[in-house]
């Protein structure tokens, strides 16, 4: 480094790197530390607020609902499906347990030990977040006699497991629990 | 900013005089839009949209503003006061129809300004900057409309919200918190509607100065032109004032014929009638589609069905919905990288005859193709149609585009665009003024063609 024939600087050393440099660099840093922490706040503030997040639950009665038949509610202000199986549609669904899907998942693993009839999902479509049909009486159920997406056209079976369409994922089971035999308390 | 041969601004009175010499903005419009501004004397319409899509930007901020002075992003009454527009406040339906339309007309102007800038291809050196400026501005329009298309609050402004954010689910990992971060919740809600109506107030200033920067970029090579060659001579010009100020005048008039004739007689033709009724996040109207600007975007969102795997292992390697992003996105994001695509020298495409096959045969039925796609339900023939006419429109640009561009024989070029508008024959007007076309424009070196600070 000695023998460097870089510029003098006004330090009067002859090497390239002046000490006033340091001094450069560290002043830098520290505003650039500085000024990127800010970001923090100002990203952060975009995310959902306290109320928006605050843990709410949803008491739903089942007693009413005939097989066959469902019920559109709210969670977290999304819709939200309750729907009886009958028998026909618990065999059928069991009887695609084991074919090729997407997201494989069985029946089973889609309800809760006792109340195989019961399936309870989020009414928001797993591709961009449309509600599907079919939760109504009359509605076009799709091709898998579950639900049907209108927006892009994904096709949801009976146990709401995506079948055809652009949905990557099953429409999905929130958590959960019975407090009695009609009475399921979501969230 | 401009060829060596431009007037110079003059100030006659004291007063602009002593402006000149305190903030010289006489002399700024003058050379940039004035007399001192020599433009191609051939240019046709296709080039009066630049200054409409700026008339358009100016429209929907004055009339954006008012109605920002009567309208309230909150959930709870957002759609009434955009009702209490309608119905209240004086004027108020002429102004919201006028902005409502006017981002409709906007988005015509910017697509046929855009087409013109595909048939001649502007895109080419020395115009690349311009170009992808321009790209950028078509995004932040994109973003602009799509946001203030939300806030009134109605069923297709709800499941528009949620299903666009929704796009942004479809990135591997973070795209699930990503769509909770930008709606501020789980679902477009209050939050969503406030930051959308903020940011809906500020992108168009954002344009506006994005637009400075595309007219900065512009000034420094000037026009292109239909015959696609350079000016090389001070008889290839006519100045912007009075020629272009007057031309580009006449169609201001007939576009806001046609502008005023949708207000009054037609306002809703182009919208959804889903969106007069209230948002109702528990029912999703039965055909959700975008304004209409956005189908062909949309229609390529939707041809992506299958998920892209290895095949016979079934391992995906991108699923559909992926896919569907990635291709829309990509279908104008492959603008960015236009004009590296296309190589051939030539510019217009009335030189180049299988660039022109490929234009008028290709290109532009599958956008037509694509716009009606787009507003179609998701069901047969469309989904397969779309896919076809998507996988057109990536060729086109990526392979075909290219291809062309080595192999063809472009027709003779006129040598210069005062031949291409007077013809061969007639000798060449004599050059009014000494300056720099001297001798013979042909061989002048390059640097009497760059435009003079
Ligand atoms: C790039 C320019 C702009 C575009 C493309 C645009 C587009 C739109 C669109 C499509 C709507 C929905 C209209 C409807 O269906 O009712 C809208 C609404 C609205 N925009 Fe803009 N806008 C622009 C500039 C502005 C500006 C500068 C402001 C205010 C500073 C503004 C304020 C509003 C307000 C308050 C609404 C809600 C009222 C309504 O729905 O009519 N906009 N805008
Ligand atoms: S949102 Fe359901 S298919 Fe796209």
């Amino acid at each position: 480094m000695a023998s460097d024939t870089a510029v003098i600087s006004e330090t009067g050393s002859e090497e390239g790197v002046r000490r006033r440099d340091w001094i450069h660099i560290a002043a830098l840093s520290t505003a650039g530390v500085g000024g990127a922490s800010l970001l923090f706040p100002l990203i952060s503030q975009m995310a959902p607020s306290a109320d928006v997040l605050a843990a709410s639950s949803t008491e739903v009665d089942i007693g009413a609902i005939a097989a066959g038949q469902s019920i559109k509610t709210t969670f977290r202000k999304q819709p939200l499906f309750v729907k009886r199986l009958t028998p026909e549609e618990i065999a059928a669904a069991k009887k695609d347990d084991g074919t090729s899907m997407r997201d494989p998942q069985t029946l089973a693993e889609r309800t809760k030990e006792g109340h195989e009839d019961i399936l309870i999902t989020m009414g928001v479509c797993t591709h961009l977040g449309c509600v599907p049909l079919g939760a109504a009486e009359g509605e076009n159920k799709g091709e898998f006699g579950g639900y049907f997406c209108p927006c892009h056209g994904s096709h949801y079976d009976v146990a709401g497991r995506i079948r055809k369409g652009p949905a990557p994922l099953n429409l999905m089971v929130p958590e959960y629990s019975f407090t009695s035999d009609t009475v399921v308390r979501v969230g | 900013m401009s060829f060596a041969w431009a007037k110079q601004y003059e100030p006659q009175s004291t007063f602009t005089k002593w402006l000149d010499e305190k903030l010289p903005l006489p002399r700024l419009v003058y050379n940039a839009v004035g007399a001192g501004y020599p433009v191609p004397r051939n240019l046709n319409y296709m080039w009066n949209f630049g200054v409409l899509a700026g008339f358009c930007l100016m429209l929907q901020i004055v009339t954006g503003v008012i109605l920002a002075m009567h309208y309230a992003a909150n959930a709870q009454v957002a759609f009434g006061t955009v009702e209490h527009i309608m119905r209240n406040v004086n004027w108020g339906w002429a102004l919201r129809y006028a902005h409502a339309n006017g981002a409709s007309f906007f988005f015509i102007v910017i697509y046929l300004h855009i087409f013109r800038g595909l048939f001649y291809s502007s895109y080419k050196a020395p115009r690349e900057m311009i170009w992808l400026l321009g790209v950028v501005i078509f995004l932040l329009m994109m973003a602009t409309a799509f946001m203030g298309y939300v806030l009134p609050w109605g069923q297709m402004s709800f499941w528009g919200a949620q299903v666009i954010t929704g796009l942004f689910s479809a990135i591997p990992v973070v795209g699930e918190p990503l769509q909770v971060w930008l709606l501020g919740g789980f679902a477009p809600d209050n939050a969503a509607l406030n930051r959308f109506f903020s940011l809906h107030f500020l992108m168009p200033f954002v344009i506006a100065g994005v637009v400075i920067l595309h007219i900065w970029a512009l000034h420094i090579p000037g026009s292109s032109n239909p015959a696609g060659v350079e000016v090389k001579q001070e008889s290839d010009t006519v100045p912007f004032h009075p020629y272009y100020t007057s031309k580009d005048g006449f169609g201001l008039g007939v576009f806001l014929i046609a502008f005023t004739a949708m207000v009054f007689f037609l306002p809703n033709a182009l919208g959804h009638p889903d969106n007069y009724i209230e948002a109702n996040p528990l029912s999703t109207p039965a055909l959700i589609v975008p304004e209409w600007y956005f189908y062909p975007f949309y229609a390529i969102l939707r041809a992506f069905t299958g998920d892209l795997t290895i095949p016979f292992t079934g391992i995906v390697l991108i699923p559909a919905k992926l896919l569907g992003v990635i291709g829309m996105f990509g279908s104008i994001l492959v603008w960015f990288i236009l004009p590296w695509l296309d190589k051939s020298p030539v510019r217009s495409g009335h030189y180049r005859p299988l660039f022109n096959k490929f234009f008028w045969f290709g290109l532009i039925p599958t956008m037509a193709a694509l716009f009606y796609l787009g507003g179609a339900h998701a069901e047969e023939p469309y989904i397969m149609l779309s896919q076809i006419f998507t996988a057109y429109y990536f060729m086109h640009f990526l392979v075909i585009l290219p291809i062309i561009s080595q192999i063809e024989v472009p027709k003779p070029l006129p040598f210069s665009i005062t031949e291409a508008v007077l013809g061969k024959d007639t000798p060449a007007e004599a050059p009014r003024t000494g300056t720099a076309a001297t001798g013979d424009a042909g061989t002048l070196p390059d640097g009497s063609l760059q435009p003079a600070e």
